[in-house]
């Protein structure tokens, strides 16, 4: 599985983990890590440690998560990600978004 | 026949066999097999006999007298096109040549006498497999054909329809050079760019989420709001601000639209800049030296709602002969065999070596050719100079009316308060007003100037008290505009009061333009005095208004300025 989604313990923490590159062709599954969950958790965390590449449309899928989650309201971290993605999401302005460490 | 029972479907199965117990005793096992069954003596036969009747499966004798099975499994093969028609050849030869040579006929399998009923039955089944498939294949490979077609007619409508939209502006002008892909609104990349009424020049370099029809369909809107508010008079911020909210209304959540805008005025020297998610373009010096990047600092359009979106600008200096330089991220992003990418480090390193600002295009083309083997097909590059203002003088504006109803006497006076000023430009209101003056549209580009001007003076050097020698030197330059901005939110008391009055005058008529503020004033006769060497970036203002307008005056120490536009009777 390129997407892995865990649910912390609690319920309350949901981790989706992108390995590879991160682009259109992992649309379909990155949704499935969210959607049809039981319970919305409280926060999100996007892991992108083994993600080699991101693409504006993957930027568009983080928009969808960060909106399933509950838009200005919602807590969505992307944590690990490498310099080169880090670089995409510092042109676009994304840490505007979402709290990237 | 029905798909269900394909298994046991009856073929039509021609044997070529010129010995006529064989012949039979073939025929006898085929039938049995459900099929039906065609049957020739000898080459030339069985090649007629399959032009007539188009059998499914064809069993060959290799050696039969008039023509033999080799000839006839080449005609056959010929005749049958792009369709697969199994040839079996029926032999007695054993040895390896023979079985070769059956083979390089365009046979596909052969049956060695005596003849196994069993045998045969599991060819001729895997046969018709074959055929099948193969069937299927030409038949997806049609209509995948017939989609594309559609398809390239659909894009080539939709283009010629979005050409008209997009090409309406200045992208011919002499200054600009760009290179675009010609599909490349399909790749989500749109260049636009027109002239303001002031003659100043609004250009947007912008990039789609995603590829194909859904990045093209924000484009036709985009390109609507960029022409009709540049051709208003709105200033870069109101634009950006309703593309923003347009794109926020329209587009789904995941899609949005990198940016870079620019608004150049050519007239004073200076280049406004809001980029938001597109690459670094640049500000290339005249004469070599460090390219001044134009960083991104927003979220892209169509993100954020209306009350949170940043319409923040920042205003450079230029200098004649100085370009601009903008991108798509399809330069920085092109990457080779190993994922590595261009990166803007190399793009830097060939415009540091670029020495003829013609072939820059070429030159960046030749580095991704170099650093890939084979650059991608939606890089966008556009290259701007700064020119003299005359030589990018906008285009002709088409009034629709006729002029008859053109009023000719009256005055108006707006007063402008801290509030408006705050989050409000009047000044596209103004123009719009004073357009129904058709004695002054051919000193429309002239009116707009001065309007423009006098106001942008009213409010920074008389409401917000912004020193003008802070715009002296290029590096003052940011903080001047940073402290206009802060100012301006900090704004509580002040106003501009804008007077216009039109009156007949001989046999045509005169405009008069007062713009008074509640700022200092300042010491008209000394700006006035300096020369225009030691005026630098801040004295160009009053001499432009000097320049452009019949009549210039300044009273109440500089709080009010007086202009006056004349023109003659009309043909």
């Amino acid at each position: 599985m390129a997407v892995e989604s865990v649910v912390s313990q609690d319920g309350k923490k949901l981790t989706i983990k992108v390995k590879g590159r991160f682009d259109f062709g992992k649309h379909q599954e990155f949704r499935n890590a969210y959607e049809h969950k039981p319970a919305r958790p409280d926060s999100v965390v996007v892991d992108l440690k083994e993600a080699t590449y991101l693409d504006s449309s993957a930027l568009g899928m983080l928009l969808l998560l960060r909106d399933h989650a509950g838009g200005d309201e919602s807590d969505v971290r992307v944590v690990n990600a490498s310099s080169d993605v880090r670089k995409i999401l510092a042109i676009s302005n994304f840490d505007k978004l979402f709290d990237i460490s | 026949m029905n798909q269900v029972c394909a298994d046991v479907e009856a073929l039509s199965v021609l044997i070529a066999e010129d010995g006529a117990a064989d012949r039979l005793l073939l025929a006898t096992i085929v039938r049995k097999q459900g099929h039906q069954v065609l049957t020739a003596e000898n080459g030339e036969q069985a090649v007629a006999l399959f032009a007539e009747r188009r059998p499914h499966v064809v069993l060959l004798d290799a050696m039969m007298p008039v023509m033999d099975g080799f000839e006839a499994a080449r005609q056959i093969k010929a005749l049958a096109g792009e369709a697969l028609v199994p040839i079996i050849f029926l032999t007695s030869l054993s040895e390896e040549q023979a079985l070769v040579r059956c083979l390089e006929a365009g046979g596909d399998d052969f049956l060695a006498k005596p003849y196994s009923p069993v045998i045969l039955a599991a060819k001729i089944k895997a046969m018709d497999r074959l055929r099948r498939l193969q069937a299927t294949v030409l038949e997806q490979r049609d209509q995948i054909a017939r989609h594309h077609n559609h398809l390239l007619n659909e894009q080539r409508v939709a283009k010629a329809v979005f050409d008209q939209v997009a090409h309406a502006g200045c992208l011919s002008a002499p200054n600009i050079r760009y290179l675009q892909s010609p599909y490349a609104l399909f790749n989500g990349d749109l260049l636009l760019a027109a002239y303001t009424p002031a003659g100043d020049m609004h250009v947007l370099l912008g990039d789609f989420t995603g590829h194909g029809l859904p990045a093209a369909v924000g484009a036709m809107p985009l390109a609507e709001v960029f022409y009709g508010m540049t051709a208003k008079g709105y200033g870069l911020a109101e634009t950006l601000r309703e593309m923003n909210a347009k794109l926020k209304r329209i587009l789904p959540v995941d899609m949005f639209c990198c940016a870079l805008l620019l608004n150049l005025s050519f007239q004073r020297r200076v280049v406004e800049v809001w980029n938001g998610g597109m690459p670094d373009g640049y500000l290339l010096p005249a004469s070599g030296g460090e390219p001044q990047p134009l960083v991104s600092r927003h979220l892209p359009l169509g993100i954020l709602a209306p009350e949170q979106f940043d319409d923040t600008t920042e205003v450079l200096p230029l200098a004649l002969g100085e370009r601009l330089f903008l991108l798509s991220d399809g330069v920085v992003d092109t990457s080779d065999e190993n994922d590595q990418l261009f990166g803007v480090e190399r793009l830097r390193r060939v415009l540091a070596a670029n020495r003829q600002p013609a072939l820059l295009f070429e030159e960046v083309l030749q580095a991704l050719d170099g650093f890939r083997g084979r650059s991608r097909d939606d890089v966008s590059l556009l290259d701007i100079e700064v020119v003299e203002p005359q030589l990018s003088s906008p285009l002709p504006v088409i009034y629709s009316d006729s002029g008859q109803s053109s009023p000719l006497d009256w005055s108006l006076q707006f007063e402008f308060r801290a509030e408006t000023l705050k989050r409000f430009n009047p000044l596209p209101y103004l123009q719009q007003l004073l357009q129904e003056i058709h004695g002054l549209r051919a000193q429309g580009g002239a009116l707009h100037s001065v309007l423009t001007e006098l106001y942008s003076n009213a409010l920074e050097h008389g409401v917000l008290g912004l020193d003008s020698a802070l715009k002296r030197d290029a590096r003052s330059f940011a903080s001047y505009y940073q402290m206009r901005n802060e100012r301006l939110q900090a704004l509580s008391a002040g106003f501009i009061r804008v007077h216009l009055r039109v009156e007949p005058l001989g046999q045509g008529g005169r405009l008069i333009i007062e713009v008074e503020d509640s700022g200092k004033g300042f010491n008209v006769s000394k700006v006035l005095a300096r020369p225009v060497s030691e005026q630098g970036l801040c004295g160009r203002g009053l001499n432009l208004v000097r320049r452009l307008s019949r009549r210039a005056e300044w009273a109440d120490e500089g709080r009010r300025a007086c202009v006056e536009f004349a023109w003659e009777a009309q043909a």
